[in-house]
C-alpha cells in the first residue's frame, strides 16, 4: 500500500508542486523536470487494474485504477508538465509552477479515481489551483478573472457533489461508472461535468479567464480542466445522445466567437471549446471507433494546443502585446516561434501528416459508420471552420498580415526547446499514427491515410483557406470584444442588485440607516475590486431573501 | 532585407495567387484519378469537399460579421466593473 501510494503520478506532482517553493534555481528547474518523467514511468510501470484503496465510512475509495483510457490521458498529462515546464522554466515564478503541478497532480488523480468521492475532492482541487494559476499572473486583470472563473467552477462543484450525494443515495455505491440516464442524479453528474467542459450556457468563462493568467500559465490551463471533463464524459455518459447536440453546438459556438476575436491568446481559448466540441459530439455518438476518436483527438489537441499557446505566449513574452490589432509581420525576426505555430495551426486544423488528422478523422468516421447524415455535415462544415479561425486567423494575423513595426526575437532557448518538442510530437504523430492508436482503449481498424482521405481533406481546408483570403476585407480586426453569458453576472448582475435592494427597502420598511450600512458594506467591497462576482454573489443572496420576503408578506 | 520585401511586393502577391489557384484546381483534379468511396449521395457531387468547405465557410464569415452588430462592444467594455 504505501509502496503504490508512492507510485501514484498524481500525489507525486502534488507533492512536487507543494514543496517547489522551497527551491531555487538550479534545484527547481530539477524538480519540474524529472517529476513529470518520473510520473510518465510510473503510469507505464503499473499494470491494469485497481491498486490503491482503503475503506472510508463504509466505503472502498479507489484512488489508483490504471486502464487503457486512464494511462493515455496521463503519459499525455505528463508530457505536458514536461514540455510546459521545460518552456517555462527560467521565466515562470515559483507560484505559478507550484500552482501548476498541484493542478496537473489534481487532474491525474481525477483520471486515476476508481470512485466519485475521490474524483470529486481533485476536482475541486483542480478548481482551486487553476484559480491560483491564474492569479499567479499577478495582474488586476487575472484577479477579478480568476475571482469570476472560480466562483463558476465552484458553482459546478456544487451541482457535481449534489448529483454525487444523490446518486449514492439511490444506489448506495461509489463507484465510478456509466451512468444511466433515468435520474436526476445522472443528470447533476452530466452538467456538473459538462461545466468544466466549457457547454452551454456557461461557456464564456474559459475565454474570459485563461487569457489572463501569465504568458506560461495559459499552456497549463488549456491542458487539464476542460479534458479532465472529456476524460469524465467518457467514462460514464460515452453514447449519451444530447452530447451530440452539446458538441456541435460547442464547435460553431468555438468558430464564431473566434471569428469575432481581437485578441490571440482569447481565439486560442475560443478554439479550446470548438476542440473540445468535437470530442464530445464523439462521445455522444458512443461506439467504439468514436470513442477512440474522442481520446486520441483528447491525446493531440493537448499537444497542438499547448505548442499553439507556447508560441502565443512567446510573442506575448518578448512584445508584451496580445491583440491582433497590434501585431504582425512577427515571422522575420521570431522565425521558430512563427514556424511552431505554424505547424500547431495546420496539427489543429487536421492537415495530412499532422497529429489532427489522425484523430478528428476517427470522430468524423464514426458518424459515417452510424450514418448520421446531418453529423457528418457539420462535422466536414466545422473542420473547414477549424483552419478559417485558428489555423490561418492565428498566424496570419500575428505572423504575416502587415509590418506591426515590432521587431522582437526568438525566445530563449528553453522556450524555444518546449516549441520544437511539441512541434515534433505533432508531425511524429501524423506521420507514425499506430503508435497513437495502438494506445487507444477499443481495437478498431482504421487507416487514416487513404488517397480519397487525404485528398477529399485537402480540398476542404485549402477551399477554406481560399474563402479566408476573399472574405479578408470582412474580417479587418476591430479594438472590440464580443459579449457572451458572462454579461449576466457582469452587468445584468449588478443592475439587478440595485433594484433588488430598493425592493427590499421598499416592502421591508427597513430604516434608511440599515440601507446605507449595506451600501457602505457593498462599496467596500467593491474596494476589494472584485466588485461584480462579489455583486453577483449579494444578487443570489438578495434574490432568495427578497422571494423568501414576498413569500411571507403575500 | 530583401526577403522581408519579397512577401510584400505587389508582383510577389500575385505570383503566390497564382500557385494558390494551382494548387486548389490540382486538389480538384485529383479526383478524377483516385476512386473515392462515398458514403452519402451528396459526397459523390463533384468536387463536393471542395466547395462545401469554400462555402460553409463563406457562411460561417458572414454569420460571425451578422452577430458581430449585435454582440461586439469596445474592448473596454468591462473595463469600469
Amino acid at each position: 500500500m504505501m509502496m503504490n501510494s508512492l507510485m501514484h503520478p498524481g500525489f507525486l506532482l502534488i507533492l512536487a508542486g507543494l514543496l517547489l517553493p522551497l527551491f531555487k534555481g538550479a534545484a527547481r528547474t530539477a524538480i519540474i523536470l524529472i517529476m513529470p518523467l518520473v510520473a510518465l514511468g510510473f503510469i507505464w510501470t503499473l499494470s491494469f487494474g485497481n491498486h490503491l484503496s482503503f475503506e472510508y465510512l463504509g466505503h472502498e475509495l479507489g484512488l489508483l485504477k490504471v486502464d487503457a483510457v486512464s494511462r493515455l490521458f496521463i503519459t499525455v498529462f505528463a508530457l505536458t508538465v514536461f514540455t510546459g515546464s521545460l518552456y517555462c522554466c527560467k521565466q515562470a515564478n515559483s507560484t505559478e509552477l507550484a500552482a501548476a503541478f498541484c493542478y496537473a497532480g489534481g487532474a491525474m488523480s481525477v483520471v486515476l479515481a476508481a470512485d466519485l468521492i475521490t474524483l470529486f475532492i481533485f476536482w475541486e482541487i483542480m478548481a482551486i489551483a487553476s484559480t491560483l494559476l491564474i492569479w499567479s499572473s499577478r495582474t488586476t486583470s487575472s484577479q477579478k478573472a480568476g475571482m469570476r472563473y472560480v466562483i463558476i467552477h465552484l458553482l459546478g462543484g456544487v451541482i457535481l457533489m449534489a448529483g454525487i450525494a444523490a446518486h449514492v443515495y439511490e444506489t448506495g455505491s461509489i463507484t465510478f461508472e456509466q451512468f444511466q440516464m433515468d435520474s436526476y442524479a445522472s443528470i447533476f453528474i452530466l452538467c456538473g461535468f459538462l461545466l468544466n467542459a466549457g457547454a452551454p450556457p456557461l461557456t464564456a468563462w474559459l475565454a474570459d479567464a485563461y487569457p489572463e493568467s501569465s504568458f506560461s500559465g495559459m499552456v497549463f490551463l488549456s491542458a487539464f480542466t476542460t479534458k479532465t471533463a472529456v476524460y469524465v464524459l467518457l467514462r460514464g455518459f460515452p453514447g449519451t445522445e444530447i452530447l451530440i447536440f452539446i458538441g456541435i453546438y460547442m464547435i460553431f459556438y468555438g468558430i464564431i466567437y473566434a471569428l469575432l476575436e481581437n485578441d490571440m491568446r482569447r481565439i486560442l481559448a475560443y478554439s479550446i471549446i470548438n476542440q473540445v466540441g468535437f470530442m464530445i459530439t464523439g462521445i455522444g455518438i458512443g461506439t467504439d471507433m468514436a470513442l477512440n476518436g474522442a481520446a486520441a483527438h483528447a491525446f493531440t489537441h493537448i499537444v497542438y494546443k499547448a505548442l499553439l499557446l507556447m508560441s502565443a505566449g512567446s510573442v506575448l513574452f518578448m512584445t508584451g502585446k496580445r491583440k491582433c490589432t497590434d501585431l504582425g509581420g512577427l515571422i522575420h525576426t521570431m522565425p521558430v516561434t512563427a514556424i511552431c505555430g505554424i505547424i500547431g495551426a495546420l496539427a489543429i486544423s487536421s492537415f495530412p501528416l499532422t497529429s489532427g488528422f489522425v484523430s478528428k478523422s476517427m470522430i468524423t468516421q464514426s458518424s459515417v459508420d452510424e450514418h448520421i447524415l446531418w453529423v457528418w455535415l457539420c462535422l466536414q462544415a466545422a473542420s473547414a471552420g477549424v483552419f478559417l479561425h485558428a489555423g490561418i486567423k492565428f498566424p496570419w494575423f500575428v505572423f504575416f498580415q502587415k509590418d506591426s513595426g515590432l521587431r522582437p526575437d526568438d525566445p530563449p532557448w528553453n522556450m524555444q526547446a518546449g516549441m520544437i518538442l511539441f512541434a515534433f510530437v505533432c508531425i511524429f504523430l501524423g506521420v507514425f499514427p499506430n503508435v497513437l492508436y495502438t494506445m487507444l482503449p477499443y481495437t478498431i481498424n482504421y487507416v487514416p491515410y487513404t488517397a480519397a482521405h487525404t485528398v477529399t481533406q485537402l480540398q476542404l481546408l485549402l477551399f477554406s483557406g481560399l474563402a479566408f483570403f476573399i472574405m479578408l476585407p470582412l474580417m479587418k480586426r476591430t479594438l472590440t470584444i464580443s459579449l457572451d453569458f458572462d454579461w449576466f453576472y457582469r452587468v445584468a448582475g449588478i443592475r439587478l442588485f440595485d433594484v433588488l435592494m430598493k425592493m427590499i427597502v421598499a416592502l421591508s420598511g427597513l430604516s434608511h440607516v440599515f440601507c446605507e450600512k449595506i451600501c457602505s458594506l457593498a462599496s467596500r467591497a467593491g474596494q476589494l475590486s472584485l466588485n461584480s462576482s462579489v455583486a453577483l454573489y449579494m444578487t443570489l443572496v438578495l434574490l432568495i431573501f427578497t422571494s423568501c420576503l414576498i413569500y411571507l408578506l403575500f | 532585407m530583401s526577403n522581408e520585401n519579397w512577401f510584400y511586393k505587389k508582383s510577389s502577391i500575385k505570383k503566390l495567387w497564382i500557385g494558390t489557384y494551382v494548387v486548389l484546381a490540382l486538389t480538384v483534379i485529383a479526383e478524377i484519378f483516385i476512386k473515392l468511396q462515398p458514403h452519402f449521395k451528396i459526397e459523390a457531387l463533384f468536387g463536393f469537399h471542395a466547395w462545401y468547405g469554400f462555402l460553409t465557410c463563406v457562411a460561417m464569415v458572414l454569420f460571425a460579421k451578422v452577430l458581430g452588430f449585435l454582440i461586439k462592444r469596445q474592448d473596454d467594455y468591462y473595463d469600469d466593473e
